[in-house]
């Protein structure tokens, strides 16, 4: 495992911009913003229309790290601890889950959250407690 | 008008997760090791992210309907079901085990790392398969009534 330095400051304010674009997204153009929905629209579009709005918001979502890099000078960190076979299962476990599910991290995590959904509140739950059940299990049962 | 709208929140977004951390499967896999190398950082995303929205969505739903489009789209389900328990369990294990998630993921391809395509590939596939799932249950169904 690698070990990472407590960031509450860049942690909070990216967190803050996140519920920004949150919010302007439902302000301009009355849409939740979950990386599911994008995902899942753009590989199976019901139209054009709908196509062009997810590339807009994929691309948006995809030049984030170039402006950090325009304004910090330096790239986002990406540390990977795990193998690529790991990276691939549980790439593959992640995509059956939220399209199952209905939603991840941004969409019932933060949106739904947000609105007091009871969907999106017992969802987030859930694979909370999946996701530190699992890191225990790999980290110090399997591993340990 | 509305691509670029589009385009620039989301960007808002995309940088939003960069700062925060939640594109670094390190840092988001040491928040869920409590036992280990814990690292509590997610916890101010999340709590920034939650705050925000929920401030912001109360004002937002002030209004008849949002700017450019003639009315909001919310998911109209409410059913909690063994499919969303599951559905979500499942996404939790896998992103216990890989470390990323959608919403990390996505901007995290912005990196150019190629462990960042190599999951969401996977994520696709995953994607496609739950989907071909579905709609052979759905045809089934519909073949036995």
């Amino acid at each position: 495992m690698i070990e990472t330095a407590f960031t509450p400051w860049a942690s909070l304010s990216g967190g803050v911009l996140i519920g920004v674009a949150a919010t302007l997204l439902m302000l301009v153009l009355g849409r939740v913003m979950g990386a599911t929905g994008v995902l899942a629209g753009l590989v199976q579009p019901s139209s054009g229309q709908d196509f062009a709005w997810r590339a807009a918001l994929l691309a948006g979502m995809v030049t984030g790290p170039a402006v950090v890099w325009l304004i910090t000078g330096q790239m986002p960190a990406v540390q990977v601890p795990v193998s690529t076979v790991a990276l691939v299962i549980g790439g593959l476990i992640v995509g059956i889950g939220v399209t199952f599910g209905s939603g991840c991290t941004s969409g019932h995590g933060v949106c739904g959250m947000a609105r007091l959904s009871p969907r999106s509140i017992v969802a987030t739950l859930t694979f909370m407690a999946a996701t530190f059940a699992t890191v225990f299990v790999v980290r110090h049962v399997i591993a340990g | 008008m509305k691509l670029i709208a589009t385009y620039l929140i989301s960007l808002i977004f995309g940088v939003g997760i960069a700062l925060s951390g939640m594109a670094n499967p390190a840092k988001v896999l040491n928040f869920f090791d409590i036992a280990g190398s814990w690292d509590p950082s997610l916890i101010f995303v999340m709590g920034g992210a939650l705050i925000t929205t929920f401030i912001g969505y109360k004002l937002v739903f002030g209004r008849a309907a949002p700017l450019l489009e003639e009315k909001f789209s919310l998911p109209t389900s409410s059913a909690i079901d063994a499919r969303l328990v599951g559905g979500s369990a499942v996404f939790g294990i896998g992103w216990g085990i890989a470390g990323f998630c959608p919403g990390g993921a996505l901007p995290a391809l912005g990196t150019g790392r190629w462990e960042v395509f190599a999951f969401t590939a996977a994520l696709i596939a995953g994607i496609f398969l739950a989907k071909f799932i579905q709609s052979a249950a759905t045809r089934r169904s519909a073949s036995a009534t």
